[in-house]
């Protein structure tokens, strides 16, 4: 009984950082209907700015949190610029194949530099200890960050004039034009902003486990399940998905064969797709 | 296009100028590499074996044949840890670059893949970093094997914990894949006939990063004792978690991961893990050719500034079992060393090399055994012993 | 593209009245397009054998392979409109099945693979009456969760092995008499499947399916609205689109003896079939090949060049940006614009 409970906690501590990630993908898709397919790469780079800061340059491990959230911020707004600025009115189809290419370039360009080899930057905090079992101070470290991001969030989204512009250019492109928005500079806004949510969430996974290169894509695919989950568009959907799913997790590790956590979260996404297309929170914009 | 035609071009330049190179005088030996991904940290350090081996030989003119000395030539790339990479790379290794004799790359998996391709084209390929003997029982003809195959790997840490403490509890957590997978097989039937408890038995997925939740389900299980891991990157992450978790084990076998060096990096973690070993530096077997144990790692050492683990052994014994095969067969040509590889009993400083001639197994070792070696701090730096057998330890054990 | 579209509906129409009074097979021959498909058949078949040319041959194999992939997706996403982008779990899917049967119980190589592509074609229009009632984006999302839970799936399941897969012993080359000759046999029969492929396509396209597949990409409500069964129609294309590529897969690690899930569901190829298909020009056969067939060349001498090697995936990235920003008819669309009357013979 007690090992399921600490299961539980730890995922619901990890789950945290999984909402985290999947506000980044979230925010973007409800603003500007684009799935920003560069988001695993996004999440490899606050991975890697980790071990360079903290590795190379000798920060604090948790120093490095607001370097890459501004370093996550620029390289989204690059992004958007190249390969989202073009394509944002067109069919699906284009916007997810210029972002994926956006991100094989990325992810090559990464590889080429570091390869696939692992990588890892060790983190000493202490843990707590808890009828045996021990949750590492990391694990309580990122999901505690996670949260105060989280909170960042809603306080310029729902009390800056640049988050009231985000959502008004969410709610209706042409409108908020007509009233003088520029929409334009407010797409790319919004666009770093999640592409700096996913770079922070990368950093804070990095803290955890070790990485490589190639790491984005699984955290990527988590962040489709988190988003589908928690609806659309809406980030705290995505922060409660990601508790969700890391409650699942922590649920069903104890009765189970590690490996077959990741057929259950696929077939929860499939059916949630097909059952909540508003996500399971149903609070959202499909 | 213009820009492929030009890389076209200037390919086919290349490949057409290699030719002029492959004089009489060398011998072509291709292999791949896993200089990236997963699997770098021991791959390279098998390479490396094979690089002092060629270094010195050809510094000492070449491997002397009928009359005449060849130099050695490697043909290698980069397979990126990856079964894809593999196959094409040995495809081209035998058709484009014409190598004569093949080494596997590193790890089971993986050979098993350069197996399919050297068996299709009918090349001798000397197996090191492969100990999964599925490969050898599918009908094999050219495939021989320097290290002992999977099934002993566990035997001596199992012995080991049943004489420390019969009543232990166990617990298997290894990496799905196919080395590791052959090994637990065997410790699993080991352990049952031991009488030892398993209370766990579980295998991990390769891309595993969090092992926590393994972790927690082995203190759930109130075990005592660990075996399992896989390769270096899951071995070193599952090393340093136990050690986060406070998991409470007295004896922790993991495969592969502690024998490498870089495993000291994990501090405090590393103290007290062992791993079962093809060689270790101490060992003090006589051989009938090559260096003594001694002799290679020193060498190894001034050449690499760090000291060999099995791997880069593994590697250096393949490369001088070729050379005596080729020399005693008095030709390069693949039936004639085969049929030498096939009656040779010989002796180095890895320890006893045979192979079996039996075609449902051919090429499996059949005369090396293993130790096990645990990480100890001796004023305050980490060494790495020998413990198991008894007969060759050099320290005793941590439990 | 909505011109284009047009055009092309207007042909479509033409064809099939032409169609209406000779009947498909039979017109499809007077085209000279068909030829054209079979002389490409024939070119892959011959080149590597006139003059013994093993690495051609491998090369030329991953090519086929690969013009395969590119043309059957072609059905679902050109004519249709549909982002597969889980299309490799066709292909891996039908390699497990092959290889399960040949090593298991033994089944001669031919029988396994065409069981596999029935099964697996099966299986996608059970999948398929599912998620495609899914739109644009999330089908295409829900394509990549099928990927990789069958992946999770079949890493699990212990009778195919699991995580490390399925080794094909040595000996399943005697009965087409020996490794070399096997590989021979392997060849040709993928070049065989690449053709047919082709075919279908032109086909599918000249026929009134087709038609009805390209009303739904072009809009599907109105289609449904002019009376087409868009659920049947999507999931007939669908599963007519995992056919010849489960076949090639059984083919495919056949002769590469060794399947396992990594490199079976591998999501990068399945974007690659993607990019072939853009870059070639979507909705068009010869692009699908043609696209399919560069790709595949370049990406080969990327790999085996040492500089290059690393940069294989930005290359690849630079050019899908490149064609989705600039020139999404791809090289076909080009060529249509630029010479009008390529568009009826190089279909």
């Amino acid at each position: 009984m007690i090992g399921i409970i600490a299961s539980i906690i730890d995922g619901l501590l990890v789950g945290a950082v999984y909402g985290l990630a999947a506000m980044g993908l979230t925010l973007i898709w409800g603003v500007m209907n684009v799935i920003n397919l560069t988001h695993g790469a996004m999440i490899v780079l606050g991975m890697f700015a980790l071990y360079f800061l903290a590795s190379a340059l000798g920060l604090p491990p948790y120093g490095a949190v607001p370097v890459t959230i501004a370093v996550g911020f620029v390289f989204g707004v690059l992004v958007y610029w190249i390969a989202v600025h073009r394509v944002i009115g067109r069919a699906h189809l284009m916007s997810l194949l210029s972002t994926f290419a956006m991100n094989m370039v990325l992810v090559g360009l990464g590889t080429a530099l570091f390869s696939t080899s692992p990588y890892n930057v060790p983190v000493p905090l202490p843990g707590v200890t808890w009828e045996g079992y021990t949750f590492t101070g990391t694990h309580i470290m990122a999901a505690i960050l996670a949260l105060v991001i989280a909170g960042l969030l809603y306080l310029l989204l729902y009390k800056t004039r640049i988050g009231k512009a985000i959502r008004a250019v969410a709610d209706n492109r042409d409108a908020a034009e007509l009233n003088g928005i520029p929409t334009t500079q407010v797409l790319s806004f919004a666009f770093g902003l999640g592409a700096a949510l996913a770079c922070v969430s990368g950093t804070l996974i990095a803290t955890l486990f070790p990485f490589t290169v190639l790491s984005g894509g699984a955290y990527e695919l988590k962040s489709f399940v988190v988003t589908v989950l928690g609806g659309l568009g809406n980030p705290a959907g995505a922060l409660l998905g990601g508790v969700a799913l890391g409650l699942v997790e922590g649920i069903t590790t104890p009765f189970m064969p590690v490996s077959w956590i990741p057929i259950i979260e696929f077939i929860l996404f499939i059916a949630a797709l097909l059952l909540f297309p508003r996500g399971i929170l149903a609070f959202s914009r499909a | 296009m213009p820009i492929n035609r030009l890389v076209l071009t200037a390919v086919a330049a290349l490949l057409t100028a290699s030719p002029a190179l492959a004089a009489d005088d060398t011998l072509t030996i291709g292999f791949t590499v896993s200089r990236t991904g997963k699997l770098n940290n021991d791959s390279t350090a098998q390479m490396r074996g094979f690089e002092l081996w060629r270094d010195e030989l050809n510094n000492q003119g070449g491997i002397k044949v009928g009359g005449r000395q060849y130099k050695v030539n490697f043909v290698s790339y980069d397979d990126e840890s990856v079964n894809a990479r593999v196959q094409q790379l040995y495809t081209r290794i035998i058709n484009q670059d014409k190598a004569q004799f093949l080494f596997s790359p590193y790890s089971s998996g993986l050979v098993a893949t350069a197996a399919i391709v050297s068996e299709q084209y009918g090349r001798i390929m000397l197996t090191t970093g492969a100990a999964e003997e599925k490969t050898y029982k599918l009908g094999n003809k050219n495939l021989f094997q320097v290290y002992s195959s999977a099934d002993l790997y566990l035997a001596g840490a199992i012995a080991a914990v049943k004489e420390l403490n019969p009543k232990s509890q166990v617990a298997l957590v290894y990496k799905d894949d196919p080395f590791s997978k052959a090994v637990l097989q065997s410790a699993r039937k080991q352990a049952g006939e031991a009488g030892l408890r398993t209370v766990l038995d579980e295998a991990y997925s390769p891309e595993t990063t969090d092992f926590g939740p393994v972790i927690n389900k082995i203190i759930s299980a109130k075990a005592d004792v660990l075996l399992g891991g896989g390769h270096y990157p899951d071995g070193a992450t599952l090393a340093r978690q136990i050690y986060d978790h406070k998991a409470g084990l007295k004896w922790v076998t993991l495969l592969v991961a502690p024998d490498s060096p870089n495993f000291a990096t994990l501090g405090d973690a590393a103290v007290g893990v062992t791993v079962p070993s093809q060689w270790e530096p101490q060992v003090s077997f006589k051989p009938d050719f090559g260096p003594t144990a001694a002799d290679f790692a020193q060498r190894f050492h001034a050449k690499y500034g760090i000291e060999p683990g099995y791997h880069a052994a593994g590697g250096y014994t393949a490369g001088l079992i070729l050379q005596r095969a080729i020399e005693q067969a008095g030709s390069p040509e693949q039936a004639k060393v085969a049929a030498v590889l096939n009656s040779m009993d010989v002796t180095t400083m890895f320890g006893r090399t045979k192979f079996s001639t039996d075609p449902k197994e051919h090429g499996l070792q059949t005369g090396h055994e293993m130790v096990i070696a645990q990480w100890q701090k001796k004023g305050g730096a980490l060494f790495k012993e020998v413990i198991w057998p008894k007969t060759a330890k050099t320290s005793d054990i941590i439990y | 593209m909505s011109v284009q579209q047009s055009s092309d509906a207007l042909t479509q129409v033409v064809a099939t009245r032409n169609q209406e009074r000779h009947g498909l097979i039979v017109n499809i021959f007077r085209q000279p397009f068909t030829w054209l498909i079979a002389f490409a058949g024939v070119v892959f078949a011959v080149l590597p054998v006139w003059g013994d040319n093993v690495q051609l041959r491998e090369s030329l194999l991953l090519a086929a392979v690969y013009v395969t992939l590119a043309s059957n997706l072609n059905i679902i996403l050109g004519y249709a409109g549909y982002v597969n982008f889980g299309n490799i779990v066709f292909f891996g899917l039908g390699g497990y099945v092959c290889i399960y049967l040949v090593s298991e119980w033994q089944w001669p190589l031919a029988a396994a693979a065409l069981i596999a592509g029935v099964s697996v074609s099966l299986l996608a229009l059970l999948f398929g009456l599912g998620i495609l009632r899914l739109r644009g984006a999330f089908f295409a999302l829900a394509t990549i969760g099928v990927n990789e839970a069958i992946k999770a799936f079949v890493s699990n399941f212990e009778p195919w092995g699991g995580a490390a897969g399925i080794y094909l012993s040595l000996d399943v080359y005697e009965p087409l008499g020996g490794p070399g000759q096997a590989l021979w046999i392997v060849y040709f029969l993928i070049v065989a499947a690449m053709t047919v492929s082709l075919f279908l396509s032109y086909a599918i396209k000249s026929s009134k399916f087709g038609l009805g597949l390209l009303a739904i990409g072009e809009n599907e409500d109105a289609a449904a609205v002019l009376g087409i069964n868009t659920p049947r129609y999507k999931a007939l294309a669908y599963s007519i689109s995992a056919f010849l590529p489960a076949i090639v897969g059984g083919l495919y690690f056949f002769k590469t003896g060794i399947i396992e899930p990594g490199g079976a569901f591998d999501l990068t190829r399945s974007i690659e079939a993607i990019v072939m298909v853009m870059l070639g020009g979507i909705g068009s056969v010869t692009g699908a090949a043609v696209g399919a067939f560069l790709y595949e060349e370049l990406r080969g001498v990327l790999l085996t060049t040492e500089a290059f090697s690393h940069f294989q995936l930005v290359i690849a990235g630079l050019l899908l940006l490149g064609i989705v920003l600039f020139a999404p008819g791809g090289l076909m669309g080009f060529v249509y614009r630029r010479w009008p009357r390529t568009r009826r013979l190089l279909q």
